[in-house]
């Protein structure tokens, strides 16, 4: 099975248009942008640019390694897949994600993971981010 | 018909119901509390943005109150399209404006719609007034008192911003809207700045924080929000997405920005320069969109959910003159606006040197257009000798194009520390009206003018625009559209066609979208976007909702003292020839007197 796997090509790109933010929070089919797994914040004002924050597809992940439920599973590819009905949203994976690529979703108390689908990619006007494929 | 309407509004009233749109949160200063309310009345009825703001205000602001008292409210309102639909980056501010007297309305982007709407709310109400500085942290609805004394008084407006972002959670998702030093002074045209190179600009929102010790709000939040038709929302969000990345018109605010326009309006002689002693000026290439972006772009920066990004950040590279090989790099952004107002009108083609001069505006906090306008004004006075050092104190010698002596009037702006600083602080028809030279006061309503000498139309439309701003029913595209077609205006073709774009726009403004996309968000677009997150509403209903808007926004100008019949008509628009040709002072009383038949019939 071919595996995907988001990367950042190049941030000096970006705009800060959170275009890609909301593409991944619509997956879940609304408005907002609570449920999306990647953050653009600037790098302290917007004069500096901005910071992409988002899932590197470890392939040793700590988020995965700190979860006291197992609901972080491995992703083939790298990365990790939530099974939320194990998560007990104690944000240990939050604080153990050295990028701070894990966000939170208060809606549902529980982690929100990239799943490395692409979406961010097609609506990310500036080429900022690129999803790549392995084996 | 009013069967048909109420019938549409009941259904909008289930779904609004569900969206946390209809939540007003009210903040007192004065006893530092504040509230939620649920208005889905006021939402249903007047969609969000403009629309709900302007009732807050008429509820809220008391006939006659001091636009620089307690009694004054500051609304923001979101609309529902923000955080749905891209582009729809805007928020709503209005309240009394100190500069013009009567109604004060102006709209920002940067992450301000997003961080109101994802809050969890539709319109945030301030009140009262504060003994200490303070500034207000709002996360999801509820309301943090800051101390603020310490940022009081910082020199530079960007500093109070890093202070903040520094101090607050929710990086990327908030937006923090300060002052500078103009508003805690109370200049009448003191901004607001929210997301460091956005602004509320006109009509002295800025003042009206500072007088209730206001500093800073900040807002951030993660709610989200449910679409009625989740496959017809996706497809309809990728048919809106995909014009505004397609769109030649859009493409060019993304190259070269809103400067594009410099050197084909003063090709056509239509660019005030030299507090509009001329329409044009030399060597204005140099401070063209395209040389700025050619040796000075440093950065493209977008608002909230919005793919064009127009922004654009010069960076500047200045040497310290004590320390060799020693630089600071300062990101300043940029504008058609205030290089018009703070480069044409005053004789600046220097681009290091007008930047500098942005620059200083920015730290302070002040409308850049205002501003340019009123030292335009100052140094004709100068020239003609209407001001003398000895009876008003030290006063800098301006001259045109000198932009150091403009960075240094900037700050005696802000300071005031004689008598004819304190009332240039009060705009541009205060200070002449004291010093006697109204006839090249360039202010309409009150409110310094923006940079077009077009035509009649643009004219007309700084006269007759609830805001007396250029954006309110662009004259000047008519102008240029009336240029192209070769067609003769008459007082009633200008008057209608202004009316119905401002009455429009008043829609434009509830959703709250950029108007850089009002040729996507075409009335059936609108429509049908609101459709698929469950508002119905049909074309007749948003048309007769943006009449009613304008007509409410005249109800408050009224009785706000707003006399349509005493407008001034600077004479300066008259000397100098338009591309349309001289102006014909009475063409434009008559349009006027016709757009405000329409306005009062309105209500009939
Ligand atoms: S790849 Fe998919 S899940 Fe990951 S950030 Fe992009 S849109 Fe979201
Ligand atoms: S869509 Fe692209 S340019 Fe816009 S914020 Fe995301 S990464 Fe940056
Ligand atoms: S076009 Fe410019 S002003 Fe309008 S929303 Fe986009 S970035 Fe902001």
């Amino acid at each position: 099975m071919v595996k995907t796997r988001l990367s950042v090509v190049d941030v000096n790109l970006c705009v800060g248009c959170q275009c890609c933010m909301f593409a991944c929070s619509r997956r879940f089919g609304a408005g907002g942008l609570s449920k999306t797994a990647i953050l653009i914040r600037s790098a302290g004002g917007i004069e500096r640019g901005f910071i992409v924050q988002v899932c590197r597809a470890c392939e040793d992940p700590p988020c995965a390694s700190v979860c006291p439920t197992d609901a972080l599973k491995l992703r083939s590819g790298g990365g990790v897949l939530l099974d939320a009905a194990k998560c007990i949203g104690c944000r240990l994976c939050v604080e153990a994600c050295t990028v701070e690529a894990v966000l939170w979703d208060s809606e549902s108390d529980k982690p929100m993971i990239c799943v490395h689908c692409g979406l961010c990619v097609q609506a990310c006007p500036y080429g900022v981010l690129e999803l790549s494929r392995g084996v | 018909m009013p069967l048909r309407r109420a019938r549409t509004l009941e259904r909008c009233i289930t779904v609004i119901e569900r969206d946390p749109i209809q939540k007003v949160l009210y903040v007192d200063l004065t006893r530092r509390r504040f509230w939620i309310e649920e208005r889905a009345d006021l939402f249903e009825k007047y969609i969000g943005g403009s629309g709900v703001a302007i009732k807050l205000l008429l509820e809220e602001c008391r006939k006659g109150a001091d636009p620089l008292g307690p009694d004054n409210p500051i609304i923001f309102a979101a609309g529902p399209l923000n955080c749905i639909f891209p582009m729809a980056s805007k928020t709503v501010a209005m309240f009394k404006s100190p500069l013009t007297g009567n109604l004060g309305e102006s709209h920002a982007g940067g992450r301000s719609g997003i961080a109101l709407r994802s809050a969890g709310l539709g319109a945030l109400v301030i009140k009262g007034a504060s003994d200490i500085p303070i500034y207000l942290s709002i996360h999801d609805g509820k309301v943090s008192f800051r101390d603020a004394r310490v940022l009081w008084g910082m020199r530079s407006s960007y500093t109070v911003g890093r202070v903040i972002r520094e101090r607050e959670s929710s990086a990327g998702l908030r937006t923090i809207m300060r002052i500078g030093r103009a508003g805690e002074n109370l200049v009448r045209y003191a901004c607001v700045i929210t997301e460091t190179y956005r602004h509320f600009g006109r009509l002295g929102l800025g003042a009206v924080f500072g007088s209730k010790k206001l500093k800073a709000v900040t807002i951030a939040g993660t709610n989200n929000i449910q679409v009625r038709d989740i496959k017809e929302y996706k497809q309809l969000y990728q048919e809106i997405f995909t014009l505004e990345t397609t769109a030649p018109a859009l493409k060019k605010y993304h190259d070269i920005g809103t400067p594009m326009n410099l050197i084909p309006l003063n090709k056509i002689q239509a660019l005030p320069a030299y507090n509009l002693k001329q329409a044009s000026l030399d060597k204005v290439e140099a401070i063209s969109g395209e040389n700025l972006a050619k040796n000075y772009l440093g950065r493209r920066v977008s608002c909230g959910h919005c793919p064009v990004s127009c922004i654009h950040l010069a960076a500047l590279r200045e040497p310290y003159e004590k320390e060799p090989y020693f630089y600071k790099t300062t990101m300043i952004s940029y504008d058609y606006e205030p290089i018009y107002a703070l480069g044409t009108m005053l004789g600046i083609t220097s681009p290091e040197g007008l930047l500098k001069l942005i620059d200083e505006v920015e730290v302070a906090g002040l409308d850049a257009m205002s501003c340019g306008v009123a030292l335009a004004w100052a140094t004709e006075a100068q020239e003609n000798g209407l001001i003398s050092n000895k009876a008003e104190g030290t006063i800098t010698q301006l001259k045109w194009g000198d932009y150091n002596a403009y960075i240094k009037a900037v700050n005696y702006i802000v300071e005031q520390p004689n008598e004819f600083y304190k009332a240039l602080a009060q705009g541009v028809e205060y200070a002449a009206a004291k010093y006697g030279s109204l006839e090249y006061a360039l202010a309409f309503g009150g409110n310094e003018m923006p940079g077009y000498h077009t035509g009649p139309a643009a004219h007309i439309g700084y006269l007759t625009g609830a805001r007396h701003s250029h954006l309110d029913s662009a004259g000047y595209s008519l102008d240029q559209k009336l240029l192209a077609s070769k067609v003769s205006p008459t007082p009633s073709s200008v008057a209608d066609t202004l009316f119905e774009e401002e009455a429009w726009r008043q829609i434009l403004s509830t959703l709250v979208v950029c108007f850089f996309s009002r040729e996507i968000y075409k009335p059936e677009v609108v429509q049908k976007a609101l459709k698929v997150i469950g508002w119905d509403l049909s074309l007749d209903n948003l048309k007769s909702i943006g009449y009613e808007i304008l007509a409410l926004k005249h109800e408050f100008k009224r009785r706000e003292g707003f006399n349509a019949e005493t407008l001034r008509i600077p004479k300066r628009i008259l000397e100098t020839p338009t591309p349309h040709g001289k102006l014909d002072g009475m063409f434009i009383k008559d349009a006027v007197a016709k757009y405000f038949n329409r306005v009062q019939s309105i209500k009939a």
